[in-house]
């Protein structure tokens, strides 16, 4: 798993590593954090086409429901099964275990940095 | 915001914070699951300071709740704890509460942090002619409830803690005993608000940090954890228990959630509410239900129900419950959908999921 300082991160509280053309994304511990407990992850499936911005699957705890948007436009080429069957590992390891989607795509719009993603959470 | 005086304690632990009726409050500590099955196992400790005390005290204080809450406050027992209503004049309800008959004229009221000032100024609008005081005292207090299967057994084991007026082992459920904890005089209640067995002690806020303390010491072996408000609301949830706001409202009459029996019709003389309650809601009222639906995606408040094409409800709480794995949610529904067994569908974010109407408790604990 890449260093979080590697990582770009959405104002929606995501995660994207990007290699090549693939953007694997996940949220953030802050995000998994707020939520509690995660016991429902829906992704989306492998060849759907995302749009940039739009959502894209959820994530459930016992107390509410997360969103999760495309932070790029393209095609989603896999989505982790094993967050499905196990959704805390959406809480135990959020940059690791618990990615969710990886997504391929064409162009690469500006997100923000580990500081100003820090910064917006003011943690 | 309000901090209770338990804050520190809170944030040694680590808990995350949530803002509850404009009180700084912890929503959980570790995990809400862990905590959840903490409860139902063994127990779990919760600082519930931000609930309200209001004293009613008065040669007149039977007669005067008779008049101004829902039940017949009257024919409560020394130590006895019932649950009331405070009900405006068209039959809808101002709070949810708790009153211990302390002695023959004085009663403890527990109304809920975000009604407070609703509840102590309806209260004290009513004792005009009455031969009693009401003194909302809440800041008084601090509140901690040991709720769970081992919880007699850590009170017990709590050094400080004795001078029991009524020994817990023959306290029973829905009574009250004063106690001392270190020279601090306290009331405990065996009440609570998770289904599980358990108490709440009521003790005065300067000595609420060493009592947490040496409960959490005593408790800690058995299996006691610090619990916050997140698994306190799927607890609840799984017992049915109605929370204001959702379940309960202004404009909700009683029988509406399946309270009817909380309002003492046959009392005698006037009581707030009363002609509106016998006139009783409009045909066709909605009507609160238990639903059970499988997987794992759970409705949630607000969400809207359907019987075929026909939206029929709204959830008011729902969640994936901890305890029995599926999810359960409480809504209000056309009364003609409302007998057990009845088929609906749940508005899930646009997906329809198939739930079936249930008795409620979801879940009970084994006697």
């Amino acid at each position: 798993m890449a260093e979080k300082s590697e990582l770009q991160y959405t104002a929606e509280h995501e995660w994207v590593l990007v290699e090549g053309n693939i953007a694997t994304i996940g949220i953030t511990d802050y995000a998994a954090e707020k939520l509690g407990d995660i016991v429902f992850v829906e992704l989306p499936r492998v060849g759907d086409t995302v749009t940039a911005g739009k959502l894209v699957g959820e994530i459930e705890s016992t107390k509410s429901v997360g969103e999760l948007f495309a932070p790029v436009a393209g095609t989603v080429v896999e989505a982790n099964d094993a967050v499905a069957g196990s959704p805390e590992l959406v809480n135990s390891d959020p940059f690791g275990e618990g990615w969710l989607v990886k997504i391929e795509f064409s162009d690469l719009p500006s997100m923000l940095s580990l500081d100003e993603y820090t910064t917006l959470t003011g943690e | 915001m309000r901090y209770s005086p338990l804050h520190g304690i809170h944030e040694q632990l680590g808990a995350a914070f949530t803002d509850f009726a404009g009180w700084m409050m912890p929503v959980r500590y570790s995990s809400d699951l862990a905590e959840h099955h903490a409860v139902r196992t063994a127990a779990g400790i919760f600082d519930i300071s931000h609930m309200a005390e209001i004293h009613v005290r008065g040669a007149d204080a039977g007669a005067y709740l008779d008049f101004a809450l829902a039940g017949k406050l009257s024919a409560m027992a020394l130590a006895q704890a019932k649950y009331s209503l405070i009900l405006n004049e068209t039959g809808g309800i101002i709070d949810d509460l708790v009153a211990y008959r302390l002695a023959d004229d004085h009663f403890l009221v527990v109304a809920n942090a975000g009604n407070r000032f609703a509840a102590a100024t309806a209260l004290s609008e009513r004792a005009k002619g009455f031969d009693v005081t009401v003194t909302d005292e809440s800041d008084d207090y601090a509140l901690i409830a040991v709720q769970g299967p081992v919880s007699r057994a850590i009170l017990e084991a709590t050094a400080g803690l004795g001078d029991f007026a009524t020994p817990l082992d023959e306290l029973k459920y829905y009574r009250e005993t004063a106690a001392t904890f270190i020279g601090h005089d306290l009331i405990i209640a065996r009440t609570g608000y998770t289904g599980e067995d358990g108490f709440e002690l009521y003790i005065q806020v300067d000595a609420a940090a060493d009592l947490w303390a040496a409960l959490t010491v005593a408790g800690e072996p058995l299996g006691l954890v610090p619990a916050g408000l997140a698994c306190r609301d799927t607890l609840r949830l799984e017992a049915g228990m109605p929370l204001y706001g959702h379940e309960l409202g202004l404009t909700t009459f009683p029988v509406q959630a399946g309270l009817g029996r909380v309002v003492a019709l046959s009392k005698e003389g006037d009581f707030v509410g009363r002609a509106a309650i016998e006139a009783g809601p409009d045909a066709g009222a909605r009507v609160l239900v238990g639903l059970a639906a499988e997987g794992r995606r759970a409705g949630r408040a607000d969400y809207a129900i359907y019987h075929g094409d026909t939206e029929v409800g709204v959830i008011t709480s729902g969640a994936l419950s901890p305890t029995l794995g599926h999810p359960i949610a409480m809504a209000y529904v056309d009364a003609d959908v409302s007998d057990v067994g009845t088929e609906l569908h749940l508005d899930v974010r646009g997906s329809r999921i198939a739930a079936s109407v249930i008795s409620l408790p979801f879940y009970k604990r084994e006697a």
